[in-house]
Parts: C-alpha cells; sequence; structure tokens
C-alpha cells in the first residue's frame, strides 16, 4: 500500500495514538522513510505532545496550594455547609423527628403516679437505667435490696420509668426526692408494693 | 490498596481532614485544565476550588473503577465550562472559529526542524513561549487539546467531558497537533513566536 502525503497529514494523529490499521501503519512507516517532510511533521508532532504533556510545563500561580487548602480547611473541614445533600437531608428528618417526639411528649399529659402518695423527684438523669417490676409503684437503681418480685423485673430509662407513672425508690434514689415528703411517701409506696408482694404470694 | 485508594475510602467514611491530601497531587493538572478553558489566572483558580468542593460533596458517589485524576479533571472541566458560558459575554476569543473544521490542514514545510528538548521546560521563557502558542488555537481544537495531551484523558473521555462525538475529538487533536507544531517549529526559528508564522492578515489553518 503507498499513502500520499496528504493521506500521512490526515492520519498522522492516529498513528501517533498508535488507532489504526496495522496495514495503513505498515505504509505510513514506509512514506516517513522516505518522506523528508512528512518525517519532520511527525517529530514535530511528538515533540509537541511530550512538551505540553510534561509537568513542568504549567507552573501554579504563587501561594495557589496555600490558599487552596485554606480554602478547603474552611469549606470542608470546618464548615458542615457543604456536607453532600442526602446527609443534609437525614440530618433535617432527625430533627424533624425529634421535634415531633419532642411535641408529643409535651402534648401528652404525664401519667397519674402509680402511688398516690409518692412525689416524682428531681433531677433524676432521664438515661439513668433503672428497673421496675411488674404491678410495683416504684423504680430502683439495678441491685436496690428492697426491689420486690425480682425474677419479674424489667430494665429501662429513668424517662421511660416515669413516664410510665412508676416513682423513685426512697432507699437507692433518695438523693432525688425532697427528703422530708419523700420519706413518708416513699414509706408509703413502699409499703404498698410489700403488700401486693403479701397478696401475690398468697394467691400464688 | 494504594495510598489514594485509602484515602478515598477515608473521605468517603468522614474523614474529611483528609480531602486536600487527596487532591493535592492533582492541583496542577485541574489547575491547567481550568485555565486552558477560561484562560484568565483568577477565574481559573476560583474554579479549581469550586469545583475541589463540588468534588468532596460527591465523593460518596466516587466508585473505584474510575480513574480519581480523570474524575476530578472532569468535574473541574464542567465547572470551567460553566462559568464560560455563564461570563460568555466578557470572555475574549483571541482567534475566530474555523469555518472549515473537517477540511484538510496542511503543514507547513518545516522540514529543518528542530525539536525542543524536554530540559528546556526547567526555563520560564520557553514556558511562556508555548502557553502563548497554545493560546493562539481557537478554543475548541485548545479544549481537545489540553485535555488529551496535557491532562491524559484518553478520547472518549475527552468527548464525554467536552460533550462532543469522538470523531470530532479526534479530528480537532489533529489539526491542533499539527498547528502547535507549526506554530513551535517557526518559533523557533524566527526567535519563539515574536512574529506569528503566517502571511499577513490569515491564519495558515
Amino acid at each position: 500500500m503507498v499513502v500520499s502525503c496528504e493521506a500521512v497529514w490526515r492520519e498522522i494523529s492516529n498513528y501517533l495514538e498508535d488507532d489504526m490499521d496495522p496495514g495503513l501503519r505498515s505504509a505510513m512507516e514506509e512514506h516517513f522513510r522516505s518522506c523528508q517532510h512528512c518525517n519532520a511533521v511527525l517529530e514535530g508532532t511528538r515533540n509537541v505532545i511530550r512538551l505540553y504533556g510534561d509537568d513542568r510545563m504549567f507552573e501554579l500561580p504563587s501561594g495557589f496550594s496555600r490558599r487552596m487548602e485554606r480554602w478547603l480547611t474552611r469549606n470542608v473541614v470546618v464548615s458542615r455547609g457543604t456536607w453532600p445533600g442526602w446527609l443534609i437531608a437525614a440530618v433535617a428528618a432527625v430533627l424533624v423527628a425529634s421535634s415531633l417526639t419532642l411535641a408529643r411528649s409535651l402534648m401528652t399529659p404525664n401519667p397519674p403516679l402509680r402511688s398516690e402518695h409518692a412525689q416524682a423527684g428531681h433531677g433524676i438523669p432521664p438515661d439513668m437505667v433503672v428497673v421496675v417490676t411488674e404491678g410495683a409503684k416504684l423504680f430502683h437503681v439495678p441491685g436496690c435490696e428492697v426491689i420486690h418480685n425480682k425474677d419479674k423485673q424489667r430494665t429501662l430509662t429513668a424517662k421511660e420509668a416515669t413516664r410510665e407513672g412508676y416513682v423513685p425508690c426512697l432507699r437507692c434514689l433518695r438523693k432525688y426526692l425532697n427528703l422530708a415528703g419523700a420519706r413518708r411517701a416513699g414509706a408509703h409506696a413502699e409499703k404498698d408494693e410489700q403488700r401486693e408482694a403479701a397478696i401475690r404470694a398468697a394467691v400464688d | 490498596m494504594t495510598r489514594e485508594q485509602q484515602l478515598i475510602a477515608s473521605v468517603q467514611q468522614g474523614r474529611r481532614e483528609l480531602f486536600y491530601e487527596l487532591v493535592r497531587p492533582y492541583e496542577r493538572r485541574v489547575y491547567a485544565a481550568a485555565l486552558a478553558i477560561l484562560r484568565n489566572e483568577a477565574d481559573a483558580e476560583e474554579v479549581c476550588q469550586e469545583a475541589m468542593l463540588k468534588a468532596f460533596a460527591h465523593i460518596p458517589q466516587f466508585r473505584a473503577e474510575a480513574r480519581f485524576s480523570t474524575w476530578l479533571i472532569q468535574i473541574t472541566v464542567n465547572e470551567a465550562l460553566m462559568r464560560r458560558r455563564r461570563d460568555r459575554t466578557v470572555v475574549m476569543e483571541g482567534l475566530a472559529e474555523h469555518p472549515d473544521e473537517e477540511g484538510n490542514y496542511t503543514p507547513r514545510d518545516f522540514a529543518d526542524w528542530r525539536e525542543i528538548p524536554s530540559e528546556a521546560l526547567e526555563r520560564k521563557e520557553v514556558r511562556q513561549r508555548l502557553a502563548e502558542a497554545l493560546a493562539m488555537l481557537d478554543r475548541k481544537y485548545r479544549e481537545v487539546f489540553m485535555m488529551r495531551d496535557m491532562e491524559h484523558l484518553n478520547i472518549q473521555e475527552t468527548a464525554e467531558a467536552l460533550g462532543i462525538s469522538t470523531a470530532s475529538v479526534k479530528t480537532r487533536l489533529l489539526r491542533a497537533r499539527l498547528m502547535l507544531r507549526d506554530l513551535l517549529a517557526a518559533g523557533w526559528e524566527r526567535g519563539w513566536f515574536s512574529r506569528l508564522p503566517f502571511e499577513k492578515g490569515s491564519k495558515p489553518w
């Protein structure tokens, strides 16, 4: 196959990309051996690709890296404003759900206390783990010695126990109670529990 | 797993402080891509910063089958093209669009050409002359050349980034390479593009 100079110029880029039919490639190689002009075009073009493809070709402006780092620190590392959309949506959903829960809890009246003599207590950490037993009125710190009916005890948070109407045990949660009245109230509640435990034992 | 893959995974898992370390090796290429499109250093730098934020925002969607550098450059090119479209009225093109893209291009006869060695790139003057030659190209040739020969995207990736066909990429690439070759050869002979190597009032392409 013989190729003209015009055909070589048309295909010289593909030749350099090695993106051509092997027959045409051989014909072009043959042509380059005999045509000084086309050979100069080939080598010159190769030179262009090598020069412009060199990493040294482009210099960054002075301070570019420092400014980029500062920009990313401010907008990516520090700021939360650039979180991906899905993350923003997730955070928003959590906030909405929390608001609804809070609103519901505010709108729902507190249940009546299980013991008419008891008081609700003050400053009890809402996420404190406490235990209650079925049919009882008090909630306790786990391991409290006055827990009755221990085989039916249930673990929950102080907030949940309060919501269900349980009241703090006078023994293990005394620091959260107004002791003047609480001693009486707690004692009543404890007596209530003892009485009910005795009734259950008798029935069983 | 390479260091880059580790960094990508860490950033995807929330280690946002590692993001700059991940993109730092590509700063130069990203900047070159933006500059080739916008031809204004300040705009190019601003677009690079915006592009990095966009890359960070989308990194959860980055998949390992793509090259990270290519992905980053494509985001930068998109940002730069969007900026150019937005500021179209103020961007000045040095040379008019060539009306006959499909026509043949005839290289000038510089049979006694002299190779410019890569070491010459150490000289700022040489780099500046090469940048000037690149700036003389029509935008459509310059962009394709930049993406294929400077950013090393393949033909398909270049076509996708610029939204043109692979056939157009090949045609424009051929012209860009030949035009640059002519400019450089002439510049070498005539004192580095101090006078343009074509007839008065016309271009050789």
